[in-house]
């Protein structure tokens, strides 16, 4: 069957639901920054989608912004990571339980 | 006479109370006798108040000389006065209450004499006698219960008057609770009745009930609740259990209280309400019985006792009987038709309180006797007595005038006010008239049982005893009160107290021997003193065989019918202690305390709960973002 | 349109399996290289929707700088032993991630989109310039961006260096 909105919109929902999985699901931090970037890469679909199919290219311009905010977002996450490394010698997620009280 | 001096004649006490209270005790302890001297003060001025209101109630129209109410209290509708009324009811028990009590504290410097605890001793005794002297006036229920508790309160504190001894706070308790078992019945009828109508004043509830507006059930119950609180004060059964524990108590305060003067309040009580219980025969006939049956009772038991206190304390609930008797028997015939009002009133009034009057006196001059006795030989036991006629010549002449006065045997005072109540009974409760008779030939019997035991025969105590002071007579300050009172034991008979009382009451020297009823109680009497004569006195048959003979009987009486076993071990301890405490306690900790302690662990398991959701770790921040994200969306999506 | 719809489902498949692959993977590594790979299937993807500004960019930054920084930290962070191991939240995570996806299935499948089906005609760099810097366009949101960046710079920076 011809490839249509929905189809795009099904891939993006399904990429976002892998990505979700990964980052509630994993330990490893680094895992969990890649698995923000599937997510977002998800959303830049659907938002390259919309564009498409209704021919506004206001999507595609959103897309240009998700991306400069997640690069900005993955240097800063990363740097965390180093650090945090650099004291706990550990990246395990479940190991960063400073917010308990 | 003006109204200030009619309060006064309570209120004097009540400050010789306070001034000991507050500064004699705190500050001069160690001279008792400033103590003693307030309360002779103060009651001696009562008692002449008292005389000064007994000759204007005299003179005064309808006999009676004042009823004034002050407001104390105004709670919405509800106004509570505090008032007093001066007739003649009420003067005849001011005269005897402050008498008594007079001759009594009198008595006491001598028979207290070392005791370290005087101050509080004599305080407590003002108290009382304010008390006493308010309750007699008082014009309405409630003021009147006011004084009801406070003699109650003080009869406790001096029967405990020896606290540290465990026998005498014990009976003051038992004392206490068991005439507020009798008080609770005496407070629901005051609260019924002004339920009902709307006052408190007796006067006005005396006018409803005779007009019968206060009619039927509820003034029935009313008056079984007054009569309950009767009961309890009076000692009648089945609330007679405190009185002979009572005489753990000083001699005085026995012979004050409970002879003379708290004890009569119940009757008092009944007297003063007396055209409210008239109007229910089904009260007036449960006076009756209870009266006459503890009459017989009490005898019963004081024919075995040993210890003379108890002799006398039984005695007390015997002739407490005879007095609700005479007034139910009275009440019976007034409800059954057979008097008119204005004559029943009066009269049932009139022979329940003219026994009173005149027991008050041989009472208390038998129980100052007993003090006395004790005083030589340091014990109450007649087992260790014998013989102290030699010794104690005055004393044993004043017991035998009064015995022989408590008998009923004429001219003595005794004589005139058994037979009032007498005649009342053989009238109109005939089955109850021969029970007080068999009463009469107990009452002599064990009277003279214990005066041949104390006064005669030979001494078989231990005179080096730690509290005698070798045999001797007592000092003179115990002895003028006992002739005083065997003086009025004698004449107090002869004195119109039931003219006073407006009752046609026709006194007659030697008239009265002339009736059958006269000499059948005579008879009685004398059989009775006889009986004593011949077992105690000449020793022909020995009280241990008949004992023996009569072996199941004797248990019985010396065990008291074995009430204190029915009340204390069965009552309170399976009934109530195992019975209801365990099933309240039970209560307590599982359903109350479980509650809260539910409470408490619902709290904190649902904070574990809620723990987790706390953990620091993002991915379960995340996760818990996501399922509220997820339920708003699935909400919107569902509901619209 | 045969052929994009053949590019689209290979594309579809791959990049599916490969974001599977990095969350599935033990090695923390191989996951990084999945990763690489997904990013790249996302760039075609783009170019089936007509977006080749878009699938440039992508190859450009998220391969080209955040892959590359990804697999930096990961060689800066090595924990031999423990490699990716699946935390606690296993089972609510996959009931959530079902539950999310069910959801927009319902909300696409049922929602009545107005959909024009031929590409746009012009040229997507052109309009997407146009639209960024144009007066009545999104260049106070480029600024800001711009800013953001800066921003990110100084602060990876700050985070990182020895005091």
């Amino acid at each position: 069957m011809a490839v249509g909105l929905e189809h795009f919109l099904i891939l993006s929902a399904v990429l976002f639901s892998i990505g979700l999985y990964g980052v509630l699901a994993k330990r490893n931090a680094v895992i969990i920054l890649m698995s923000i970037e599937i997510m977002l890469a998800a959303v830049s679909i659907s938002m390259a989608a919309f564009s498409r199919y209704s021919h506004v290219i206001t999507g595609q311009v959103f897309v240009i912004f998700i991306m400069v905010v997640a690069a900005a977002e993955v240097a800063v996450g990363l740097a965390l990571i180093i650090t945090i490394y650099r004291r706990k010698k550990t990246v395990d997620a479940e190991k960063f339980d400073l917010m308990k009280w | 006479m003006p109204n200030v001096a009619v309060w006064a004649i309570f209120l004097l006490p009540f400050f010789s109370f306070l001034i000991i209270a507050l500064i004699l005790r705190p500050f001069f302890n160690h001279k008792p006798q400033f103590s003693a001297y307030t309360t002779i003060f103060a009651i001696a001025g009562s008692l002449a108040l008292s005389i000064w209101a007994l000759i204007s109630v005299n003179g005064a129209e309808h006999h009676v000389l004042t009823d004034v109410s002050h407001q104390w209290l105004s709670i919405g509708d509800m106004v509570i006065n505090i008032g007093i009324t001066m007739d003649s009811l009420a003067a005849i028990m001011v005269v005897a209450v402050s008498t008594i009590s007079l001759l009594v504290q009198i008595y006491s410097i001598g028979y207290m004499k070392g005791d370290g605890g005087l101050a509080r001793y004599f305080a407590f005794m003002s108290l009382f006698t304010g008390s006493m002297l308010g309750l007699v006036m008082a014009n309405n229920l409630l003021f009147l219960f006011l004084f009801w508790e406070g003699v109650g309160l003080c009869s406790y504190l001096l029967i405990g008057f020896w606290f540290h001894k465990p026998e005498a706070a014990r009976a003051a308790m038992k004392a206490f609770l068991v005439t507020r078992l009798g008080d609770f019945g005496f407070l629901v009828a005051v609260i019924l009745l002004y339920v009902k109508t709307g006052t408190f004043d007796i006067g006005e509830l005396h006018t409803l009930a005779l007009a019968g507006v206060l009619g039927g059930s509820t003034l029935t119950l009313a008056a079984i609740g007054i009569f309950s609180g009767a009961v309890g004060k009076s000692g009648q059964f089945p609330l007679h259990v405190w009185l002979p524990d009572a005489m753990e108590g000083p001699t005085p305060v026995s012979a004050l209280i409970h002879a003379a003067t708290m004890v009569t309040a119940g009757v008092y009580l009944v007297a003063r309400m007396f055209p409210v219980f008239a109007s229910s025969e089904t009260a007036i006939t449960i006076v009756a019985i209870i009266g006459g049956f503890t009459a017989i009772f009490a005898a019963s038991m004081g024919l075995v006792a040993t210890d003379v206190k108890r002799v006398l304390a039984y005695s007390t609930i015997s002739q407490l009987g005879y007095m609700m008797l005479g007034l139910g028997a009275v009440g019976i015939g007034y409800a059954s038709g057979h008097l008119d009002e204005h004559h029943a009133l009066a009269l049932g009034v009139a022979v329940a309180i003219f026994h009173l009057f005149t027991h008050a006196f041989f009472k208390a001059l038998l129980f100052l006797g007993a003090g006395s006795v004790s005083h030589a030989t340091g014990t109450f036991d007649m087992r260790m007595m014998g013989g102290l006629r030699k010794v104690q010549p005055w004393t044993y002449a004043t017991f035998v005038i009064g015995s022989l006065s408590l008998a009923g045997i004429w001219p003595l005072a005794g004589f005139w006010s058994k037979e009032g109540i007498l005649h009342e009974a053989n009238a109109y409760t005939p089955v109850l008239f021969w029970l007080a008779m068999i009463t009469v030939f107990m009452t002599a019997f064990y009277m003279f049982r214990a005066v041949f035991l104390t006064f005669h025969g030979e001494y078989r105590g231990d005179v080096e005893g730690s509290h005698s002071h070798g045999l001797h007579e007592s000092p003179k300050i115990m002895i003028i009160p006992l002739v005083i009172l065997a003086i009025f034991a004698v004449i107090a008979g002869w004195l119109p107290v039931g003219d006073f009382l407006g009752a046609d009451v026709h006194f007659s020297f030697f008239g009265a021997l002339t009736s059958w009823l006269a000499w059948a109680s005579l008879g009685f009497g004398i059989a009775g003193i006889l009986l004593a004569y011949a077992i105690y006195g000449k020793k022909l048959v020995s009280a241990k065989s008949i004992g023996q003979s009569l072996g199941p009987i004797y248990t019985l009486l010396i065990r008291k019918y074995f009430f204190d076993e029915l009340y204390e071990r069965f009552f309170l301890m399976r009934f109530f202690i195992d019975g209801i405490s365990a099933a309240l306690e039970w209560i307590d900790t599982y359903i109350v305390d479980g509650a809260v302690n539910g409470i408490a662990t619902v709290t904190v398991a649902g904070g574990s709960l809620m723990r987790r959701l706390e953990t620091g770790q993002l991915q379960v921040y995340g996760l818990s973002i996501f399922v509220g994200i997820l339920a708003i969306v699935a909400f919107l999506l569902i509901f619209s | 349109m045969m052929g994009l719809d053949i590019a689209f489902w290979v594309l579809a498949v791959v990049s599916v399996s490969t974001a599977l692959a990095v969350v599935l993977m033990r090695d923390v590594f191989r996951a990084a290289l999945f990763l690489v790979l997904c990013f790249f299937s996302v760039a075609g993807i783009y170019v089936t929707l007509s977006a080749d500004f878009l699938a440039g960019a992508q190859v450009l930054i998220y391969v080209g700088a955040i892959a590359v920084l990804i697999i930096f930290v990961i060689m800066l962070t090595r924990e031999s032993r423990q490699g990716s191991p699946s935390g606690r939240l296993r089972l609510p995570a996959i009931l959530i991630g079902l539950f999310f996806l069910i959801t927009m299935l319902f909300v696409v499948l049922n929602t009545d989109w107005h959909v024009v089906a031929e590409p746009p005609a012009e040229s997507a760099t052109t309009a997407i310039a146009q639209a960024l810097f144009s007066e009545d366009g999104f260049v106070l949101a480029f600024e800001i961006a711009a800013a953001l960046l800066l921003a990110a710079v100084i602060g990876a920076i700050a985070l990182v260096r020895d005091k």
